[in-house]
């Protein structure tokens, strides 16, 4: 990389990363033992959250020139956010990461346009027979699952090299979704429905079921038009503008006039949402609209419990348990909005089945947006080990709540040969499942 | 480097094991010490002693510096490559050799996580005492490098008391072995203290054999709150001339109890102006008994308030809150910069007075906790080294501090070493005569100075200004 190069992204880094906050993390390292990619790598500091701020700081204050080992460092980075609730201190550590993504892609999409570099973070995939093997086997089984419908919707293809758009446009169209109906009945607590891109289109399935389980609950769920992928994915990879364009036109779909609750399905969308106000830190207006729009989110887990799931549940008859039924925790739904309780109450209120708890289910699976297709390695490091927790407590059945857990957890059953003996399930889905089944015989 | 030496360096652990990018040198080029940092030239992670054997060997060929590194959490710039060259891991030598249960001894790799070795030994109904903050991070080799205290030293006092025997591999390359299984050992002079607490200065620790005792049958935790910084510093040293040992007694001040409850969010009453954390553990009937005279001496000595941890999850939230308390601290201002004075209990309170009044002189923000039984405060400046006149001010409170400390009959560093931090300050408490022969005692078994040097050791000691208090 020339100097003129590095320095731009000095720059850069002096522009969207904010000093302050760098400077909050005091490297006492309480960190490290929640990070994965710390784990996965076998200890490598480089790979760590203190490892990643202190390089972020280096750039910014030229102690280091920046270079393609800089560049991995931060491109590991799941961006689960385990480093937040584990750091006394209280550094941002999400506001740093995609502050610092929005400080190489502002440097980078300028030097395409200039056709001076052709270095993405994909490159690497593509030089790499090995890794682009395991990349296209993912790609093909999320073609079959779906996920290149979503793809399209979120526009995050325009992340992929050219010939991945090629492939996405030639698949077939999304079938035409069909809406829940709200319910008819005079019903007490009023929410609103946030779909989400990828279950909006994935998992139509359990976005009905959702509605279908608050209904009986005695919710009546509204689906306000107009409303849009979270920006999630985009916010993440670094592109704030058009995390704030979907934020923007969220804030506007939603009213929030007599809604208790804006409900959602999906761990990642619902820490997004409730991170909302971190967008509009310029307009005061906008700013306060985004908190109390994230006052009212919650996601669906939280809102069954206390609705009562957990009491219905145990009215249900008491049969003998089939099968052994585990957790995996969204990362963000954990370490963002500390979400961990509800979804395991209610796995425990189940009859029928068993709940044992994983190991090391708090930590993340590697799915992590498209990690998995950019990182294959370490995704698949920590997928395999994740897998060997899975087989070690014998379970049947892997809880997720947010769709992209739900497709690792999906690949993984997969790659393991384990498609026999064990299912992945959003916990919407199993819920109604047994109360469905206790209803209906 | 020299290209060539870094190509023998690398063929002794295979490149997979080694590292040398941008990226990978900066981040073994700090610690937990504000403001320390500097680039190795190289990064090893040696998977057994003969591949230490080979690396020093090459480094004492070339001149080469060594520094070994932990987790590093050290708090006095112990492991930042002042002078560049190899950073040794253990991060492949992070097993545990053998549990022997007929000699209440366990056998370590340096790379063991201190909290591992905790948990270990409880399973098996054994304890393992010596508990720094830091115990969910730090390595082994760490704690017996740095002689490393915690929460329950003042009842089992600290890592050194622990350790039965060491293998060290030498500068010079070869393999010392120290101590034994052995309750009872005078053959010679005590090599194993001699390199607890050494820093890595003398040589490479490889292995280590700690002593275990049976584990305590109870524990009981209580919280004590204050109105005034003194009544909680007197009933310390009210509970120690009580002749009552309790396992922990932990002292932290309104600004620390502040950042703690911020982030753990456990209804710490924030109105007060210190706290007490105290344990005692052992047979029921005795731990009742000592909590309970610890509880009248509270009352005595002006506690507003007193709270008993109910269940075992709110004791160990407990203990959380405070080994969480330097990192909560960092909260408050961009620069955390911590000391580790410590003095006779009984001059604790003393102590406690004299940093309020050093804050006050010098118009900084200083909050205090540490690990009051034990004598041992951690005055923290929370600052920012941005503010260069800002920091002036810093550095002459740290130097009265380490002055007051060392009148009161202390020391400059209680368990976090000397490292290059703390270095131009050593000569302040160990005199002339000490400096000499601790630099004999490095130049015989170092000569050629490759064992993490510019720790301990600094180039000029810093003039000290006697400070008149009255
Ligand atoms: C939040 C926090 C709380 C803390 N609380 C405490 C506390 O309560 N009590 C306390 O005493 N300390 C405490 N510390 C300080 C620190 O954790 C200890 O000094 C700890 O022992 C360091 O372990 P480490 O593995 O991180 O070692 P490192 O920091 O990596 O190294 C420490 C020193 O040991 C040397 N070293 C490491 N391994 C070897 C080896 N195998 N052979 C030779 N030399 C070696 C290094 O060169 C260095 O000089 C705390 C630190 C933090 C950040
Ligand atoms: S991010 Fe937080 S926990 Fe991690 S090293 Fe920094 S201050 Fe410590
Ligand atoms: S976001 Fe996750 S992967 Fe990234 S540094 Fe934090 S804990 Fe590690
Ligand atoms: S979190 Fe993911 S699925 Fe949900 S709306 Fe955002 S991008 Fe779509």
């Amino acid at each position: 990389m020339s100097n003129a190069q590095a320095e731009l992204i000095r720059h850069s880094f002096v522009t969207h990363v904010d000093e302050n906050r760098l400077m909050d993390c005091m490297r006492c390292g309480f960190c490290l033992p929640a990070c994965p990619t710390y784990i996965y790598s076998d200890y490598d500091e480089t790979q760590s959250p203190r490892g990643r701020i202190a390089l972020m700081k280096a750039v910014r204050d030229g102690d280091v020139e920046w270079d393609g080992s800089i560049e991995e460092a931060f491109d590991l980075c799941l961006g689960c956010r385990a480093c937040e609730p584990a750091c006394p201190a209280g550094v941002q550590y999400g506001t740093l990461i995609e502050e610092t993504r929005e400080a190489v892609l502002s440097v980078k999409s300028q030097s395409l346009k200039e056709k001076t570099i052709r270095k993405g973070a994909f490159d690497h995939l593509f030089a790499d027979q090995r890794k682009m093997k395991t990349a296209v086997k993912l790609v093909t089984f999320y073609q079959k699952s779906g996920l290149q419908k979503v793809v399209r919707k979120v526009g995050f293809l325009e992340l992929f090299p050219p010939f991945m758009k090629e492939m996405e446009r030639s698949l077939p169209d999304p079938p035409k979704k069909r809406r829940a109906q709200a319910a008819q009945t005079e019903k007490k607590t009023k929410v609103a429905f946030f779909a989400g891109c990828l279950m909006d289109t994935m998992f139509q399935e359990t976005n009905r079921n959702t509605i279908e389980l608050l209904n009986m609950l005695g919710c009546e769920v509204v689906i306000p038009k107009n409303q849009q992928c979270c920006g999630a994915l985009q916010g993440h990879s670094g592109e704030m503008e058009r995390a704030r364009r979907n934020a923007k036109a969220n804030l506007e779909a939603f009213s929030l006039e007599g809604i208790d609750y804006i409900v959602n399905n999906a761990g990642g969308c619902g820490a997004f949402l409730s991170e909302y106000d971190r967008l509009f830190e310029e307009n005061p207006t906008l700013h306060t609209l985004a908190r109390q729009f994230s006052k009212k989110q919650i996601d669906i887990s939280s809102l069954l419990v206390k609705l009562g799931i957990v009491d219905e549940l145990a009215k249900q008859p008491q049969t003998e348990a089939t099968e052994i039924v585990t957790y995996q925790d969204s990362c963000h739904l954990r370490n963002v909005n500390g979400v961990k309780d509800e979804p395991r109450e209610i796995l425990r209120a189940a009859k029928g089945s068993l709940f044992v708890e994983m190991p090391g289910a708090h930590l993340c699976c590697g799915s992590a947006g498209i990690y998995n297709l950019l990182q294959p390695e370490m995704a698949s490091r920590i997928l395999g080990s994740k897998m060997e927790e899975v087989k070690r407590v014998q379970a049947t059945t892997i809880i997720t709540t947010n769709p992209g857990c739900l497709l690792q957890m999906k690949v993984g059953v997969e790659r393991e040969g384990l498609s026999e003996t064990a299912r992945a399930m959003h916990v919407v889905d199993f819920i109604h499942e047994k109360i469905m089944e206790s209803i209906g015989g | 480097m020299d290209v060539q030496v870094k190509e023998r360096l690398i063929a002794i652990t295979g490149s997979a094991h080694a590292r040398t990018s941008t990226a990978q040198k900066l981040a073994y080029s700090y610690d937990a010490t504000a403001n320390f940092q500097a680039l190795p030239d190289i990064v090893l992670s040696p998977s057994s002693v003969e591949e230490i054997q080979e690396i020093v060997k090459v480094c004492a060929e070339y001149g080469v510096p060594i520094v070994s590194r932990g987790s590093g959490t050290n708090l006095a710039a112990g492991t930042t490559p002042t002078s560049g060259g190899v950073v040794v891991l253990f991060n492949r030598m992070n097993r545990i050799l053998e549990l022997d249960e007929e000699n209440l001894t366990l056998t370590v790799q340096p790379g063991v996580i201190t909290q591992a070795i905790n948990e270990l030994v409880a399973e098996k109904g054994l304890f393992y005492p010596p508990d720094p903050s830091s115990m969910s991070i730090s390595t082994i080799g760490g704690n017996v490098s740095e002689n490393s205290g915690g929460l329950r030293g003042l009842k089992y006092g600290v890592t050194r008391d622990y350790v039965k025997a060491l293998k060290i591999v030498l500068p010079s390359g070869e393999l010392l072995t120290t101590g034994g299984k052995l309750a009872k050992d005078v053959a010679g002079y005590d090599l194993t203290s001699l390199f607890v607490g050494s820093e890595g200065t003398l040589g490479i620790i490889v292995e280590i054999t700690l002593g275990l005792i049976p584990a305590p049958e109870t524990k009981k935790t209580l919280l004590v709150f204050y109105d005034t910084l003194e009544k909680a510093a007197q009933t310390v040293s009210s509970i120690i001339a009580a002749k009552i040992v309790p396992a922990t007694l932990e002292f932290m001040d309104k600004g620390t109890i502040e950042a703690v409850e911020e982030f753990m969010k456990i209804g710490l009453p924030t109105n007060c102006e210190a706290m007490l954390l105290i344990e005692q553990d052992g047979d029921p009937a005795v731990v009742d008994k000592d909590m309970e005279h610890v509880h009248k001496l509270c009352m005595e000595h002006g506690a507003t308030s007193t709270q008993m941890a109910q269940t075992v999850e709110e004791a160990a939230q407990l203990s959380i809150a405070r080994r969480v308390a330097l990192s909560a601290l960092a909260r408050k201002r961009p620069t955390t910069i911590l000391e580790d004075a410590t003095v006779p209990r009984s001059e604790i309170a003393k102590m406690v007075k004299a940093v309020q009044e050093i804050a006050l002189k010098y118009d900084l923000l200083i909050c205090t906790f540490g690990h009051a039984g034990d004598g041992n405060l951690h005055p923290t400046i929370l600052t920012d080294v941005r503010d260069d006149a800002e920091m002036a001010r810093v550095e002459m409170a740290f130097a009265e501090i380490f002055d007051h400390a060392i009148k009161l009959g202390g020391t400059i560093t209680g368990e976090h070493g000397v490292g290059e931090m703390k270095a131009p300050y050593l000569e302040w408490k160990i005199g002339k005569a000490g400096m000499d022969t601790m630099k004999s005692i490095k130049l015989a078994i170092d000569p050629l100075n490759i064992m993490n040097p510019g720790k301990i050791f600094a180039k000029s000691t810093k003039k000290r200004v006697v400070v008149q208090h009255e």
